[in-house]
């Protein structure tokens, strides 16, 4: 066990920052892209359902598949490392967005509509802050599952703790196997928590318990 | 304050929801839009703020053409309730009163300042301001969304059925209260409710709908007497019909006009013989211009009578009268609540036309409870045949 820190330990730390950019990045992108996204969906109900259904189609083409296709496209790195995950990233956020904000309390709308609130008011002070616990949840599902994908970044040379995995099965040295996927799975856990963290001081007060009686 | 002129609103399907309504509001009025659902109110009033917008015609704000005014400063001029309160869940009772403020980029003092003044309005402790709406009960809840309605202090305010989804005890209280406010604060009201005993209590002028037009529109005593024709009385229904009579009836159609009197100059002796005659055991006294004076009964007169010999010197002239053309309805309450047997009546020179007397009261109470005497009589002579 030491002797394995002792040969491996920095290039452990070195792979599990990079585990880390690849991701971030990715899911960072998927949030910026898929809240927008989603709440423009809200906007054309009558096409939301199909354009759903369609990037819900990106999600089924396996991972391996999509970071295959992406050798031709963009070459090998990071960057169509991060893309590929970003594309993954996409439905949890777009659909919990989509729902969360369609959910909202109709009254309420109306109500700030007939107060006067403008279309980005509305957004902004009412949409967001009561469909906020829906997001979060898609964002930590995407985050999550992004984490374990982010090993197969390896596989087109995007570097991360997947290099570990895939070494260790060339080598037949199933302790690199190990070493690439606890701390992935850590990894995993710890965003997840430090994502429940910031949706619980993002939440507004008043709406957090009442969204807890609900 | 507001005009409606040939007002249309057409729906895509090609469904008319309002037709060519033509309508003008005094500033200070409390309208009450009534009728059955699909009449058109709702939309009548959603089309003020621009929440539906008017397919032809034109609604004047002011004098103002609402079409020409941008929707969002609109509606931030005018007052909206509607009956699911929609109080913003995640905001505090003080972020919600004052929202419209926020909206309109008010200093954070004026918003404090604002929300305190509001919430004395409706009897509630300021540590309220700090809680959020699903701490509050129901009623509270709506007293707040009244109150986010005033926060701009607009001079018109919208309300959608606002007390519709409220317990009845805790509607008939915030009516109460919201009646004397809006009497204080001198607001134009537009009242949409589909409850007649609400319109009833509340408006000064009631517009009832069907199908999108108006089939009278006018005080609620002017129609209670006099509904425009067999929809509006269904409508209003035959028991409401009947037991409003004492809300529209005056004291002069129901007193007995031959009160027994007395003249201020006449003896004692004379006001005795008087009663003994008439078979009562009180006068009310009258001077030669028939004005009321005061009462005499046979009590007085048993005490006093070996000193004095004058009505005019013994009568109690402390006496309780009625203006002819008072209401029964308050009439009948200051009866029961002096336990008087009688009220004298008079006329604007304060001279006596009548008298309205315990009996002309049951005879109200047998006809708000048995109908009028020719509805009786039919079933009877039905019977009989």
């Amino acid at each position: 066990m030491m002797e394995f820190f002792s040969k491996h330990g920095q290039e452990l730390l070195i792979k599990t920052w990079e585990h880390l950019t690849i991701s971030g990045i990715a899911i960072l992108l998927g949030v910026l892209v898929a809240v927008p996204l989603g709440i423009l969906f809200t906007r054309i109900p009558k096409l939301a359902d199909r354009l759903i259904s369609l990037v819900g189609i990106l999600q089924t083409i396996p991972s391996l598949a999509i970071l295959a296709f992406f050798i031709p496209l963009m070459g090998v790195g990071k960057f169509p490392a991060i893309i590929a995950l970003f594309v993954y990233s996409l439905l949890p956020i777009l659909r919990n967005t989509y729902t969360g904000v369609k959910n909202v309390d109709q009254n309420v709308l109306e109500a700030g509509k007939g107060m006067g609130m403008n279309q980005w008011e509305s957004i902004v002070k009412i949409e967001l802050p009561l469909a906020l616990p829906v997001i979060m949840a898609g964002i930590r599902l995407s985050t999550v599952y992004l984490i374990g994908w982010a090993s197969l970044a390896a596989f087109i040379g995007g570097g991360g703790l997947g290099d570990f995995i895939f070494d260790g099965m060339n080598l037949y040295q199933p302790e690199l196997i190990v070493a690439g996927t606890v701390p992935a799975t850590i990894l995993a856990l710890l965003a997840n928590g430090l994502l429940s963290v910031i949706e619980k001081k993002l939440t507004p007060k008043g709406w957090k318990e009442t969204y807890q009686t609900l | 304050m507001l005009q409606f002129q040939h007002v249309t609103k057409r729906y895509p399907g090609g469904k008319t929801a309002v037709k060519d309504l033509n309508l003008t509001v005094d500033k200070g009025e409390f309208v009450c839009f009534i009728g059955p659902s699909g009449c058109g109110k709702t939309t009548t009033m959603k089309m003020v703020n621009r929440l539906i917008d008017i397919t032809e015609g034109t609604i004047l704000v002011d004098g103002k053409d609402i079409t020409k005014q941008d929707p969002v400063a609109l509606r931030r001029s005018i007052g909206y309730v509607i009956q699911q309160i929609g109080l913003m869940p995640h905001m505090t009772i003080k972020e919600n009163i004052v929202l419209v403020g926020t909206l309109l980029k008010w200093s954070q003092q004026k918003k404090d300042e604002r929300a305190k003044e509001l919430i004395r309005l409706v009897n509630l402790p300021e540590e309220y301001l700090e809680k959020y709406p699903h701490e509050l009960s129901g009623g509270q809840q709506q007293r707040i969304g009244v109150l986010r309605a005033l926060a701009a202090n607009p001079p018109l305010i919208l309300m959608d059925e606002p007390f519709g989804a409220l317990d009845p005890i805790t509607r008939d209280s915030l009516q109460e209260e919201f009646k004397k406010l809006q009497k204080e604060l001198n607001k134009t009201i537009i009242f949409v409710t589909h409850d007649m005993d609400e319109a009833l209590k509340l408006a000064d002028k009631i517009v009832i709908m069907r199908d999108g037009e108006i089939v009278q529109a006018d005080t609620p005593e002017e129609i209670l007497r006099n509904p425009a024709d067999e929809f509006v009385e269904k409508f209003l229904g035959k028991d409401r019909l009947i037991q409003a009579r004492p809300d529209v009836t005056t004291v002069k159609q129901i007193m007995s006009s031959s009160p027994v009197t007395v003249e201020t100059g006449e003896s004692l002796k004379q006001a005795i013989s008087m009663m003994r005659k008439s078979r009562v055991d009180s006068l009310l006294v009258v001077d030669e211009e028939k004005r009321l004076k005061g009462v005499i009964d046979v009590e007085m007169i048993d005490r006093n009578w070996k000193k004095s010999t004058y009505v005019s010197e013994v009568m109690e002239t402390e006496i309780f009268s009625v203006p002819q053309d008072s209401l029964l309805r308050d009439t009948l309450h200051k009866i029961l609540r002096r336990s008087l047997k009688y009220v004298p009546v008079v006329d604007d020179q304060h001279r006596l036309v009548g008298i309205v007397t315990r009996a002309s009261l049951a005879d109200i109470v047998y006809d708000t409870i048995w109908g009028d005497g020719l509805e009786i009589e039919e079933p009877i002579a039905a019977a009989a045949e």
